[in-house]
Parts: structure tokens; sequence; C-alpha cells
């Protein structure tokens, strides 16, 4: 019998240990994930891409680098392309090659996984909150805000409403939402950074419409979640439910969003409101210190967000449908974005941290939308 | 290898007890029981008070009665559609039986999140059997109908793929014997087949409840998330984290896995039992 | 030796029966026609739906999506998690069973529940734990990164968090079976002097391979699907850690909901050339 168990253990660790190390393969050099995919029996045949990179990384002159921005999900192709417009502008004055990884997810997410362990050079998310909370665990340092202009935001945007063509429900403004019959789709503030906005949006406007009375904004903004008959998880989810389902006769969106849906899903079906007023969102950018300085790459790191501030930079954010920050670049785009009453997060509310407290964690004012005792 | 011999070995005359149940317990503590062990001794502070305090909210309450009751629904629905597929695939011949056989591992292939749209499009109002269903006054999408619908996607191959084995294999003696003795067909099934299946079929129910009760992914999309009404538990865990909360998150993962642990262990006690005393 | 064991012939499979064991036709083709209805209903038509939403804009945009590098890569990563865990969820679960249905002792329900557990965690915790484990707040966290081992958000912790997932397929399957089928043709196999391997190889595996494969095919379809557990572990880096449940979510947050749909159809497909290898092999097998 206890041979037979003895056997048993020595058999499972063996195995595991094979296992285990077909599964780390050299995942101890420099670019692991990408090699440990390569370096297993299996794939060594079909990863000549991963290793035609491995390749290059060995090559002499200036050592080529490799960058990892950990992102939010509709930066996709705002970073394809400036990670090009980067890489070719960073070879010429320094003759290195860099090469930019890109990872998307809910802003929250990325952040918590930067938290626990994934290797970010740098972040570009959609709240300060969640950078905040990267500071807080000591990767990033304090003042991470005002290391770059615009509170480190080198692109804005604003929350917008999504009507059906036509404008059926004749929706102007934000007291348009709260008619009797309208739906209201919005996604979920406690899954969702962008969501965070558009809640934040309507308690402005109601703050400025009532003379700062916040009680007066917390029954307003009450009254728009009653209209909200979906709550999804995501922006993306809660675009889907307007468009594809047909749900809801508004849809509370980011601009970029708006015009992008509107370009990707259907430009005869959908037109863009824009309210009196409105939140200016600062989606910021950081260097995470703790992993640039581990793994030296900080000169990059730090230009590469600097250059986003660039008339190139710009001019990448602005066609995809951000708002830019430079002067000059704001001029020649200025009919592309129309001028709307913006309030930012720090005129209203205050820093991210009392926002999230006071609004969005559990017993915080959203909850008590649903839940009246809590 | 030597046969053991040991004082309890009455059903032990066979080989290999040490090196399986070695094996096994070994992988199974590695795989599963470390890092679970793991939401119990975490270093995120999570304290009895802080648990309690999660765990009665009027708002998880809620969520737990909206996981539990869907699943259970959808588990039972499973139950009996899987046993007919089964038999079906296992007693007759029929012109596309292979396609059928092929199409029931599918939803496990899918992964959950694209079943959640795909249900979400086929019910909402402007979908195909939403838009048949909502006119009669019967709403699927975004209630808890919908999500009850999303858990039998998810299920109903745990009970075909538990179930056909055991049809498979079934003597069929027993069954000429009852004819022969006078029984009609559906009696035999009531009083033969049924009992010899009944094991899996619990199996198949236990499975497809425990995966309902901790799934996601579909659900999040066909449900509306409305809270107290649609908000199911694992999107409160979602919520937590969010907050980067995850003595909170924990609190919820861990009343939720002890259901489901106490339930699945009272079905496999059960059934030990029953066969136990049939035999 | 193998000449001293005798070969069990498998139970003869009564394709045709005395009519007293069969149903009248018209139940026969009732209960054909309803479980047919179920299955378009319940899995079928969500199928269809992926298939339309995926051709939707045309084959172009079809291709175009499948022969992505980056949709190439999740392939591949997809393809090794699959071939990791698979064996390994396989030996553990032929052990399992074994240990199982094959001996008494105390404890066996409660052992078999802790072998469904995993089906009962949320997927989203199946990820976490890894996390709470490797991650670098986790138990083995800092020790990891003073030693510039990647576990989590690396193919270790996909492989990790897949191998949890699909723990309980194989031994889940084979269990209720050879419960059913009890001990005495081993039993019978050791008075006539089999040893161990043997009669597993010889006995066991011929009764129980049906099963098996059931399982192995469940074990494969599952993880080559999961989502949550494996979200929470990957870090979603784009062509290095996106498996092609993770490519589909990206690509339909990215509004390419046909390229997304594209993507889940290869999914399909690969959980259909399983099915076929299986039909290809009970065929081989009858003849």
């Amino acid at each position: 019998m206890k041979k037979g168990i003895k056997k048993g253990l020595i058999a499972g660790f063996t195995l595991l240990l094979t296992a285990g190390l077909t599964a780390c393969g050299n995942n101890n050099n420099a670019n692991n994930s990408a090699n440990a995919a390569a370096d297993a029996p299996e794939a060594t045949t079909s990863a000549t891409n991963a290793a035609a990179t491995a390749e290059a990384t060995k090559a002499p002159a200036k050592d080529p680098v490799e960058l990892l921005n950990v992102s939010y999900d509709p930066t996709r192709e705002l970073y394809e392309n400036y990670n090009k417009a980067f890489a070719a502008y960073w070879e010429q004055e320094t003759g290195q090659k860099v090469t930019i990884k890109q990872s998307h997810g809910g802003s929250g997410k990325q952040s918590r996984a930067v938290i626990d362990g994934l290797e970010a050079d740098v972040v570009t998310l959609a709240l300060g909150y969640d950078i905040d909370a990267l500071q807080e665990t000591g990767l990033i340092n304090e003042g991470w805000q005002n290391k770059y202009e615009h509170n480190s935001s080198p692109y804005t945007s604003t929350i917008v409403f999504l009507v059906r063509k036509g404008n059926p429900k004749g929706i102007k403004d934000w007291p348009d939402l709260l008619k009797e019959g309208v739906e209201v789709i919005t996604p979920n503030p406690k899954t969702s950074g962008g969501a965070r906005w558009n809640y934040l949006a309507a308690w402005g406007y109601a703050l400025d419409h009532n003379n700062n009375d916040e009680a007066k904004a917390q029954e307003f903004v009450q009254e728009l979640f009653k209209h909200v008959p979906v709550l999804d998880t995501g922006a993306r989810g809660s675009t889907t439910t307007f468009v594809e389902r047909g749900i809801g006769d508004v849809l509370i969106a980011w601009e970029n969003e708006a015009y992008l849906s509107i370009k990707e899903l259907g430009p005869d079906k959908f037109e863009i409101v824009n309210p009196s007023e409105s939140i200016l969102a600062e989606p910021p950018v950081a260097v995470v210190d703790k992993i640039v300085d581990k793994r030296d790459t900080r000169e990059v790191s730090e230009a590469y967000l600097k250059y986003l501030y660039s008339e190139e930079g710009q001019t990448i954010a602005a066609e995809n449908y951000y708002r830019p920050t430079l002067e000059s670049v704001k001029e020649k785009v200025k009919d592309q974005f129309p001028e709307i009453k913006l309030f930012t997060l720090a005129d209203k509310f205050g820093t991210w941290k009392e926002t999230q407290e006071k609004h969005f964690n559990d017993g915080g004012i959203f909850d008590k939308i649903y839940v009246p005792g809590s | 290898m030597k046969v053991s011999t040991t004082a309890a070995a009455q059903r032990k005359v066979l080989p290999g007890f040490g090196l399986t149940m070695g094996y096994s317990v070994l992988y199974l503590s590695l795989v599963v029981l470390l890092p679970l062990s793991a939401l119990l001794i975490n270093s995120t502070g999570l304290t009895w008070a802080k648990f309690w305090d999660v765990a009665t909210d009027a708002r998880v309450l809620a969520s737990y009665r909206v996981s539990l009751s869907t699943a259970a629904a959808a588990a039972l629905t499973d139950a009996f559609l899987g046993l007919l597929m089964a038999w079906v695939l296992v007693r007759y011949e029929f012109p596309g039986k292979r396609i059928f056989d092929a199409l029931i591992d599918l939803p496990f292939a899918l992964p959950t999140a694209v079943a959640g749209v795909s249900l979400t499009a086929l019910y909402s109002q402007n979908g195909w059997i939403g838009s048949l269903v909502e006119p009669l006054g019967l709403k699927v999408a975004f209630t808890p109908l919908g999500i009850t619908l999303a858990l039998m996607f998810i299920g109903i191959p745990f009970v075909v793929r538990t179930v056909q084995p055991v049809l498979e294999d079934l003597d069929r003696d027993m069954e000429e014997a009852s004819a022969t003795l006078g029984a009609g067909r559906w009696r035999t099934f009531l009083r033969i087949i049924l009992p010899e299946l009944l094991p899996a079929l619990l199996t198949g129910f236990a499975l497809a409840f425990a995966r309902g009760i901790g799934e996601y992914g579909s659900v999040v999309f066909i449900s509306g998330n409305m809270p107290m009404r649609t908000e199911i538990a694992p999107l409160l865990i979602m919520t937590k984290l969010e907050q980067f909360d995850y003595a909170g998150a924990t609190s919820v993962a861990l009343l939720l896995l002890l259901i489901s642990f106490l339930m699945l262990l009272v079905i496999n006690t059960l059934q030990r039992w029953a066969r136990k005393s049939s035999r | 030796m193998a000449g001293t064991v005798p070969m069990y012939a498998p139970k003869q499979k009564s394709g045709v029966s005395s009519p007293a064991t069969n149903e009248s036709s018209v139940v026969k083709w009732v209960l054909i026609a309803a479980a047919g209805l179920v299955l378009l209903w319940l899995i079928a038509l969500p199928l269809i739906v992926v298939l339309t939403e995926a051709l939707k804009r045309g084959w172009d945009v079809y291709i175009a999506a499948l022969t992505d590098p980056d949709a190439a890569s999740a392939l591949r990563l997809t393809l090794l998690v699959a071939a990791i865990t698979v064996p390994l969820n396989t030996v553990f679960g032929v052990a399992a069973a074994w240990a199982v249905t094959k001996f008494r002792f105390r404890g066996k329900g409660f052992l078999i529940t802790l072998i469904d557990l995993p089906f009962a965690v949320s997927p989203v915790i199946g990820g976490l734990i890894f996390i709470l484990v490797f991650g670098s707040h986790g138990w083995f966290g800092s020790w990891l990164s003073d030693h510039d081992i990647k576990i989590v958000f690396a193919l270790p912790g996909i492989v990790l968090a897949t191998l949890f997932v699909t723990f309980p397929f194989v031994a889940r399957e084979l269990i209720p079976l050879m419960e059913d089928q009890g001990t005495q043709e081993e039993e019978a196999a050791i008075t006539l002097g089999a040893r161990g391997w043997q009669i597993f190889f010889r006995v066991t595996l011929p009764n129980i391979k049906w099963g098996l494969l059931y399982g192995i095919i469940l074990c494969n379809a599952r993880a080559m699907g999961e989502f949550g557990a494996v979200s929470v572990v990957s870090g979603h880096i784009r062509g290095e850690t996106n498996t092609l449940p993770l490519h589909v979510e990206i690509l339909y947050n990215e509004y390419q909901f046909s390229a997304s749909f594209a993507v889940a159809s290869l999914l399909l497909m690969l959980a259909l050339v399983t099915m076929i290898i299986k039909s290809w092999l009970l065929r081989k097998n009858a003849h």
C-alpha cells in the first residue's frame, strides 16, 4: 500500500514536472512569453513570426527595445497607428528600433492586471482612478498626474448622446432623457469606466442647473437610471444593445465611441446629439516607474508618452475621434468637434478617489438607486 | 506489481489503488485545492465581520436568489431534455445522427461570451425568436427566463454526455425479461431503465447546476444586469473586483462555492447510498 | 504473458434486438422529432446566429479575420494550451476513476465532490485564485519576480487556469460508467493471473474507451473555448497571450462584429473536427 502511494506521488511529480517544463519553456530569457510559445515543440514550425522577432532582438547597434502599453478597449486603432508613427520617429531620432506590444481590456481589469504583475512600461487607461490604484501599490510614483501637460491626458473626449436617425423622441439635452417613455442605454458604472463618466456628466449638469444642490442632482440621476432598461457591463455591450438589439431611444456614450459606432455600424441609422453641457473626459497616461526602472526602458517610455503631445501624435488622436489638446491641431479639426460647454472632474467632484468612494463604491449613491436601504 | 494484501481488502483485490489514489490526490491538491485555498487564506484582509457583512447584504442575497433559482430551473430542464437526446442518440438510427451527436458538444467549445451575444441576438425584441414571442407577452431577453435559457445552453452537454455512455452500456437482458413478463414499454422504462440511468442523470443535473451557479460570460449579455432582479452573483464578484475590493469579491465567491459544494456533496453521497442499497 | 489473459469480448451492442425491447415506430419517430427540435432550438439556433453574423459582411471579411496574424497566433496558443492540458487531465481522470470505482474507502463521496469542485467555481474565480498564488502580491509573487519567472500573464498561467477549469471532465465522464461496470471483469482477470497494467489495457480500457473518448473531447472543447478564467490570467497581450476566445472578445469590443463571430466559428469548427475524428474512430472500430 504505502509503496504504491509513494509510486503514485513520484509518477505524479514526474508528469507534472514534464508538463511544467514544457509550459515554462525557456521562460527565463528576456522576451519570455513570445518564446515560450515558440519553443514548445508543438509550435516550432508555425511560430516563425515570434522566432523572427527574437532573431531581430539579437541584432547589434543600439539594442532594440520592446515596450508594453496596457490600455483600455476603444484605443486599439489609435495606438495601432500611433505605435507605427512613434517607432519611425524614435528610430530616426536615436537609431534604436522599438516595438510596442499592446494589451487592451476593461480599464479597471487592466489596472488590476498591472498590479498583479503584468509588466507594463506605460499605461494608457480610461480614468485616473485606475492609475491612482497603481500609485497606491507603489508601482507608479506620486504626482504622476502632473508629469505631463493637461493632467497627463494628451487627448480628451466628452460624453454625448447617440440617437436613432431623425431623433424621433426629440432628444436635445439631459432633461429630455427623463421624459416619459424615453429609454436610456448606459452601461453599469460599477463595472465600466466609461459609464462612470456618463453618470458624472449627468450629475454635473444637474448640479449646474440646481444651484449646486446635491440632493437635486441625486434625484436627477436616480430618475435617469429609472429610464435604463438594461445595464450592460461594458461600453461595447451597451452599444450592441442599442445598435444591434434596437433597444432604447438614446445611448449615452463617449464622443469618440459615438463617432466610431456611426462610422462602423451605419451613418444612415444614427445621429449624434450634443448636450448643452457635458464633462471633459480625461483618459490619462503614465509611465509605470517600477517596471521601467527594472527593465531599463524609462527613456523610451517617457518619450513614447511625450510624443503623444506632438503634432503627429495629436493628429492621430484626432483622426481617431479623440479631442486633441495641442492648439495647432485643435484649430485644424475644429469642425469635427463642436463646442460644448465642458466641466472637469476637478471642477465638480474633486479627486477620483473621493468620487469613487462617494458615488460608486458599495453603499455609495449609485447603489441607493437600486437598493433604497443600503 | 505485487497485488497488495492489506487488512481492509474486501474488494481491494485489484492492484493500483496506491498508485492511482496517490496520483489523484496529489494532482487534485496541486491543481485545485492549493489554488482554491488561496481564496481562504489570502492577504486581502478578509475577516468574519466583513464576510458576514457582504454575505448578508440585501443585494448580494438577491443575486444569490437569481443565480440559484435560474441554475436550478435550467439544470432540471436540461435533465429532461438531455435524457431525451441521449436516448434518441443511443437507441435509434436516423439520418443525420452523426451531425446531431457532433452538435451536442458545441456549447463547450463556443466561448461563453459568444454564446451570450448570440442568445441575446435570438431572444431580444428584434431577434428571430424574440420578435415572435414578445408580441405574445413573453419577454425572454433581460429577464430571469433569459438567464435560464443561457444556462440551459451551457449545461445541456453535461447531461447528455454523462447519460450517454451509461445508456450505451446498459444491458438489454433486463428489458427483455421485463417485456417477457408482460410489462409495457413505458413501465419497463420507468421501472428498469430509469433507475439504472438515475445516477448518471443526477450527476448530469448536479454538474449543470453547479456550472450554472458560477457562469458569468454568457449570462451578462442576456440578463440585463438589473440590480435586485436579474443581477447574478458572479457579476457582483466582478463589480467588487472593479473597486479593488478583493475581500468582498472573495466573500461572495466563497459562499457561492460553499453552496455548490454542499449540493454536489449531497447528490454524490445520496447516489453512493442508493447504489449500495440497490446492490 | 499476453496469452494467459483471456480476452473479454466486448459486450454485444445489440443494435438489432427483439421487438419487445423496442418502441413502436410511431413513438420512435416522435421521440426523434422531439429531440431534433430541442437540438435545433437549444443548440443549433445560436450556432446559426454565429455563422450568419460571421458571414454578414461577406467572405472577404471572414477570410481576412481568420488570416489575421493576431488570429493565427491566438490559434497557435489555443492549440498549444489544449495540447498540454488535455493529456494531463486525461491521465488524472483515468487514475482518479480507477481509484474511486474499483476500491472501497471512506470519504469517497467527498473525494468525488472535490473532483467536481472546479465546475462549481465561477470562471472569474478560477482565474483569480492563480493571481492570488502567483501574482506579484500572491504567495510566490516576490520569489517569482526575484527569479524572473513569469507564471501569470504568460503561458504557464493560461495553462494552469485551463487545467483547473477542465480538471473534472474526464474523471466525471468515467466514474459513473466504471461504477456501472463494477469490478467483476477485472477480478476475473486477476484470478487468471493478469497483472496490473494488463488488466487495465486489456480489460478496462476496451470497456471504457467510448466514455474516455467523450471525456477527452469535452475536455478538449472546453479547454479551447474557456474564456472567463483565462481572461483573468492572460494579460491580453496581442499576438502573445491572447487565446482564440479572448481574441473573439477583443474583436467584438472593437466593433468588428463579423470578424469576431468569424473567429468564434473557427472554434466551432475545431470542435467539429474533434467530433469527426471520434466518428471516424467509431466507424473504424466497427469494422
